[in-house]
């Protein structure tokens, strides 16, 4: 089998799988795993389109899951839009936060670390503005009443909620995939490995740049909406604070930056990781943070390519094996 | 518009506030002017000595000031291990390699913190906890001023070391030139864990300094990474009198920022001065040209 038509088997197996999901796993706790997972998993494929194939790595992702979540919550609650109109506007709310953002980074040229510490600031900047003003909640947050029904964007199931995120999921790695195989990809791959090489070559970096961002930040929008459909509430720190943005790495670099699966491989592998350590310690606070601190070491340390690379990497050891023992 | 004696004395507390940002940002500075690494794990290791200063003093009775002779050498070894051997083999040549290594560092330090110690706020009460100084209009904590003073010290320290020592020369020759220093025979690994555990052992001395006057939380390593971060930016990354005068500067903008736009919006200010010094000054106010 070609490699193309082995991977959109694996996928197609891999859909089925999940589809699947609720019709084994019944419990709320069950259920409950499989969809943080898919939380970090919808986080992670956002992030990894920014970080991953433009190599733009952000660290204040928050700023647009947090935009997503707030102008949800605040569209329902203050100004009474239907919760399908507002989950589009959320979206486009937080597409518009990256493109300035973006806009405003790009055009003054920053790269590398640099861009990483502005989008921590950006994001910083909307923790405070969320904390301080009264349409936002202030201190105490904004919780959503719930009123579960299709037109409400609630369900009284984990399995619907399931559902609808596995269908973000779904979007946001189709998008993946449409970069891969798109000239848009090819040029953000381009400004990753060289952006001087990249814009000789007549590439509009700053354009490329900005919609990989937009894009980005669209959908981690997205996981905004969700989250706040599904947990009912949102405060400035959960919204905006760091820890959404470290989520929003995590799985990516843990997986595999720039690669279609990685991102999804990396939030099970961290859901997995945090349940277990949790189990084991009785549920100490902060626990799963260390256990995934650890991971990320050790796989910077010996698997840079993330586990998406370690078949490549076993394959290439084996061979070299090979040759070895043929020569001998 | 507040009374110009309230002003004044906001300001004077934002200028002893900053003395203490420029004292965590002094070692901040240090790594990255010679390592280029952006060390996320800076606050963390800073919420560590101060645990190790409060802990001192509460389990052996040592007094912070004096904890500082103890704590400083052990930063310095705890900073030259980290680099040497977590940091440094992660870099495969890629600087953001190393950033998010610290940002590791700091998850797995922070959280461990919270496991071993718990979330609950710890001060320490010395007897000189309520000195005071007097100044007419306004009044300052002795702990504050000492902070100052040792702020001011500790840069020219700082300064004098890497202009006028042997060390100093390596650090510089390896900041600009890590294969001709490389060439000349200096062990370019062994000055960039030794410039980690110099700015690991500030660290160590600011904390001592900032325990008489403020609280302790695992999450007091985050509050203080941001303005690190901010103050060197702001002074040019590298510069040592660019950290002081930056923290200093910034100490003042918050207090100010504070008094203007209330406690909660007023931490708006130091952000908004990163932004923008980032966009349009990333060299810092005291930083050389890119590329010199």
């Amino acid at each position: 089998m070609s490699g193309e038509i082995k991977s959109t088997f694996g996928l197609a197996l891999a859909a089925l799988f999940f589809l699947c999901v609720p019709l084994f796993v019944k419990s709320d706790f069950g259920l409950g795993f499989f969809i943080l997972c898919l939380l970090y998993s919808l986080l992670g494929q956002s992030w990894n389109i920014l970080g991953g194939y433009a190599g733009q790595m952000s660290f204040g992702h928050s700023a647009f899951f947090g935009t997503g979540a707030y102008a949800m919550a605040i569209l329902q609650l203050k100004l009474g839009v239907n919760p399908w109109l507002a989950a589009l506007v959320a979206l486009l709310a937080g597409a518009a936060i990256g493109a300035f953002i973006g806009s405003l980074s790009f055009r003054y040229g920053l790269k590398g670390s640099y861009f990483a510490l502005v989008t921590l600031a950006f994001a910083e900047v909307m923790r405070v503005l969320a904390n301080s003003f009264e349409f936002t909640g202030g201190g105490s947050g904004l919780l959503v009443p719930f009123k579960p029904g299709a037109a409400n964007l609630q369900f009284s199931g984990r399995a619907a909620y399931y559902y609808l995120l596995l269908a973000l999921v779904a979007l946001a790695t189709a998008i993946v995939w449409w970069i891969e195989r798109s000239r848009f990809g090819s040029y953000l791959v381009a400004i990753r490995e060289d952006e001087q090489a990249a814009q000789a070559l007549g590439i509009n970096t700053f354009r490329t740049k900005l919609i990989a961002m937009v894009l980005s930040a669209a959908v981690a929008s997205l996981a905004g909406v969700f989250y706040i459909q599904y947990y009912l509430f949102v405060d400035s720190g959960i919204a905006f604070g760091p820890t959404m943005s470290i989520e929003a790495f995590l799985a990516p670099l843990i997986g595999g930056a720039g690669t279609l699966v990685g991102p999804l491989l990396g939030a099970f592998v961290l859901g997995g990781l945090g349940r277990l350590t949790e189990q084991l310690s009785g549920g100490a606070a902060g626990i799963n943070l260390i256990g995934f601190g650890v991971l990320l070491l050790l796989i910077l340390r010996f698997l840079p390519d993330g586990l998406a690379g370690l078949p490549r990497r076993i394959g290439k050891a084996l061979q070299s094996r090979r040759g070895a023992t043929q020569r001998a | 518009m507040p009374d110009p004696a309230v002003i004044f004395a906001s300001v004077l507390n934002g200028i002893t506030t900053g003395s203490i940002y420029a004292l965590v940002a002094l070692g901040l500075t240090l790594i990255y002017g010679v390592l280029h690494i952006i060390n996320f794990a800076h606050g963390s290791l800073l919420m560590v000595a101060l645990y190790a200063a409060f802990f001192c003093y509460t389990l052996l009775g040592i007094d912070p000031y004096l904890a500082m002779f103890l704590l400083v050498p052990a930063f310095f070894c705890v900073g030259y291990l980290l680099q040497r051997y977590i940091i440094a083999p992660i870099r495969f040549g890629r600087d953001q390699n190393v950033l998010i290594a610290t940002v590791a560092v700091a998850m797995i330090v922070d959280n461990g913190a919270l496991l071993l110690w718990t979330s609950t706020t710890r001060t320490i009460d010395v007897p000189y906890a309520n000195g005071i100084i007097d100044l007419g209009v306004a009044f300052l904590p002795v702990s504050r001023v000492v902070a100052f003073f040792a702020a001011v010290v500790i840069a020219l320290i700082f300064w004098a070391m890497m202009v006028f020592t042997d060390l100093g020369r390596a650090i510089r020759a390896v900041a600009r030139e890590q294969h001709g220093a490389r060439l000349v025979g200096i062990n370019v690994d062994h000055i960039y864990a030794t410039s980690f555990g110099i700015g690991t052992a500030g660290v160590a001395a600011a904390a001592c300094l900032l325990l008489p006057s403020f609280y302790i939380t695992p999450q007091v390593g985050y509050t203080f990474v941001l303005v690190a971060f901010t103050t060197v930016v702001l002074g040019g990354m590298g510069s040592f009198i660019g950290a002081l005068v930056g923290g200093i500067l910034l100490g003042v903008v918050e207090a100010l920022s504070g008094l203007y736009l209330g406690e909660s919006l007023g931490q708006i200010g130091i952000f908004l001065i990163f932004i923008i010094v980032l966009l349009v000054r990333p060299d810092g106010l005291f930083g050389r040209a890119a590329g010199a």
